[in-house]
């Protein structure tokens, strides 16, 4: 839907390659670029403003380094500024040193607080420690109900009444049971409310007061649009915010409401939320949304699922494998499982630059799922050698597999076309086999 | 409270931070670039958008050339009609003739789905309508429990399954039960969905297949509920539910916030989706008929 600013700026410098210093002229056509991109990105206005005034001033007469053209460089000098200005990398919760660390989470309704709370809790479950969740939200129409459920797929205690009105008597309540259960986390999960909102926004501060948060969470919506200023500033001014979570980043949105909150509140954003799953929530890496926001895809994430799940001795030796050739069906499903075990398909794929802007590209989770089964109901023979599988063979694996016989012919042309571009590759000199490669 | 009076309210915050400046700034004064700046920048941060900020900025130049533009209000006056031009006629919710009259509601996930149809619900019941609505969203917990609160607060009735449900089955259900009972208005709240997952688009593709079954030529009002907060992807947002189900019309909330949601301009001039009505706060009356002229007056009044 968008030209990378990378792109455009390539267009832009396309005429000065192989100068050595960036002029003011070539800056000044780089920065009304810079300005839209960010713009469209949904960084605030002003925000754009100022942050353009301080890269033009670091582009003026800086050095093209020897192997980046005139474009990459001002891309490189915008880059490294975005990621300055979103701050360091995987700011963690600060915990009380005496227990229990109360994290209050607040912001706009349908930010996206209760699921929030639900997979911060879980995260520290999952590291050993004994998180409690308070229902605070008595707005809402079954949000109560809304946290029991999540509670109880986490396995995680939530503390509710469903009689009382006032919600900073309920946290009151949640804290003192919180230390007598031995607690060391507890999680408020605080009504949705609109930052002009007087009396909600003191109720805000009343819970808080009562409570006394180690952490006060600000949830953002990641495709918040100009207004991300207002509101940020406005809750970091009446209530104090510590952190920032960003919330729906699996979807297509820019994200550019995180340059616009770190700037206006200067703190940290400590986690990104990335699916609907329980799970789904990430420590923040400010190159990963530079890079989201410049519209040049989340390569390092990639990057990393992939090297969370092909360990380099597995990598090694599918690279034998493939250079003996002798790469079998098995070895094929073993690629395939792990794949598949970097999380959906389409998630990764939209990670990769330039794919989600790109139409109709679908993969069929399911697609591997069948060949998986396929394979299975091979018999080790087959497995090794699938030139001996004959008509009733295949109806047999077909049937095993609750396919037809057509997709064990697709399966086996696949299979045989991979083999051949293996080869292909095997006879090329000077050829580097990828660290890792699916297929 | 009018519309243009809520609005008004809930922009005022916004409207002093930036028009103070403009205003006192400009008022009366003979326009400047530095005037067109300003302009451009209270279009910029209505979140209306690169493109269409770009193109009415354009225009309001040409003219400014052509002598035409001498006065701050004159700026005002162009801008205002030409947004109005680009939004149109006034196209609100309306129950037409067919019955049941099936109202299909969609979007990203905490725009506002349950709270536009308990308000929707609420006001075709005190117009004299029977409602049923579909609790088809049975994914988010406790989303079920939250719709049937609004179900009691409007009076009107609801179908609803098990969590994790088929939500086709339950908005083929809550359809046939309009049908038997001769219920004039079915609304059907789904699962919040974000626009990129082409599983969740089969899934309302689906649904709407459903629908289309038991009562021919419904639904007969798509509704894509868009959040005023949300910047540029409400455009991307806007497309991939329409080219996957067909938006008929656009239901803006949250507008008693600060944002503008000027979006909705991109997307009409792009897509030529109507939008219907605004949500201006969380209790059951807070709702508006979307007027066109009056959303670009509270911009810039």
């Amino acid at each position: 839907m968008f030209a990378s600013l990378n792109e455009k700026l390539e267009a832009v410098f396309k005429r000065l390659k192989g100068k050595g210093f960036l002029t003011s002229g070539d800056i000044d056509i780089a920065m009304k670029e810079i300005r839209l991109a960010l713009l469209e990105a949904d960084v605030n206005f002003k925000v754009v403003k100022g942050f353009v005034e301080r890269v033009k001033v670091k582009s003026l007469g800086a050095q093209v380094l020897e192997s980046l053209t005139p474009g990459q460089q001002v891309v490189k000098i915008v880059n490294d500024e975005l990621c300055l200005l979103l701050g360091a990398e995987n700011e963690k919760i600060r915990l009380s040193p005496n227990p229990p660390t109360v994290v209050m989470m607040a912001g706009l309704q349908g930010s996206g607080k209760t699921t929030t709370t639900a997979k911060i809790a879980l995260h520290f479950k999952t590291q050993g420690r004994r998180p409690m969740m308070v229902a605070a939200d008595l707005q809402r129409p079954a949000a109560i109900d809304q946290l029991i459920t999540l509670g109880k797929q986490i396995g995680v205690p939530v503390f509710f009444s469903k009689e009382e009105k006032n919600p900073v008597k309920v946290c009151r309540d949640a804290i003192t049971v919180a230390k007598k259960e031995a607690r060391d986390i507890v999680f408020v999960d605080t009504a949705g409310r609109l930052h002009i909102d007087d009396e909600l926004m003191g109720q805000l501060k009343d819970i808080k007061d009562a409570v006394l948060p180690t952490e006060t969470l600000f949830v953002a919506d990641s495709m918040t649009g100009q207004d991300a200023v207002n509101i940020a500033h406005t809750f970091n001014e009446r209530i104090g915010v510590d952190g920032i979570v960003l919330t729906k980043m699996d979807g297509d949105a820019r994200g550019g409401a995180a340059i616009s909150i770190r700037e206006v509140t200067g703190k940290p954003i400590k986690f990104i939320g990335t699916g609907e799953k329980i799970d789904m929530i990430e420590p923040f890496y400010p190159e990963r949304i530079a890079s989201r926001i410049l519209g040049m895809g989340d390569v390092l994430s990639f990057i990393e699922k992939a090297q969370q799940t092909f360990d380099e001795k597995d990598a090694e030796k599918f690279k034998d494998k493939l250079l003996t050739d002798s790469f079998t069906l098995d070895d094929l499903r073993d690629q395939l499982s792990k794949i598949r075990s970097m999380g959906p398909i389409q998630n990764l794929l939209n990670m990769i630059p330039g794919f989600n802007r790109m139409k109709g590209v679908e993969v069929d989770e399911k697609q591997f799922v069948r060949i998986e089964a396929m394979i299975n109901s091979m018999t080790k023979k087959e497995k090794r050698n699938p030139d001996i599988l004959n008509g009733s063979r295949k109806i047999r694996i077909s049937k095993g597999s609750g396919t037809t016989v057509a997709d064990v012919n697709r399966l086996l042309k696949q299979y045989k076309d991979m083999k051949k571009m293996m080869k292909m590759f095997k006879g090329k000199k000077g050829f580097k086999m990828p660290d890792f490669m699916p297929f | 409270m009018g519309f243009v009076d809520s609005l008004k309210t809930g922009l005022k915050k916004t409207r002093e931070a930036l028009f103070m400046d403009v205003e006192t700034l400009f008022s009366g004064k003979a326009v400047t670039e530095e005037t067109i700046e300003a302009f451009e920048e209270i279009l910029f941060t209505s979140d209306i958008g690169v493109k269409s900020t770009t193109e009415i900025i354009e225009g309001l130049k040409e003219e400014y050339k052509a002598g035409k533009i001498k006065k701050t209000d004159d700026i005002k006056v162009f801008l205002k009609s030409t947004m109005t031009a680009i939004l149109g006629m006034p196209q609100p919710f309306v129950l037409y003739r067919e019955r049941p009259f099936v109202v299909f509601c969609l979007g990203v996930n905490g725009v506002g789905k349950t709270t536009t149809i308990g308000k929707l619900a609420m006001k075709a019941v005190s117009e004299g309508h029977s409602v049923i609505l579909a609790a088809a969203d049975t994914f988010r917990a406790a989303a079920i429990e939250q719709l049937d609160v609004w179900a009691t607060r409007a009076g009107a009735s609801i179908v609803k399954h098990q969590h994790g449900s088929d939500p086709a089955a339950v908005a083929y259900d809550a359809v046939e039960a309009a049908k038997a009972r001769g219920i004039d208005l079915v609304i059907v709240d789904t699962a919040g969905r974000l626009h990129t997952k082409t599983h969740l688009m089969e899934e309302l593709k689906k649904i709407k297949r459903v629908i289309g079954k038991s009562v021919p030529g419904a639904p007969h009002e798509t509704l894509l509920v868009l959040d005023a907060t949300t910047g540029q992807n409400a455009l991307s947002q806007a497309k991939l539910f329409n080219e996957a189900v067909g938006v008929t019309g656009i239901a803006l909330t949250k507008m008693d916030g600060t944002s503008k949601g000027g979006i909705v301009l991109a997307i009409k001039k792009e897509l030529n989706i109507p939008i219907r009505l605004i949500g201006v706060g969380e209790k059951i009356g807070d709702y508006q008929d979307f007027i066109p002229g009056e959303f670009a007056s509270a911009l810039f009044d």
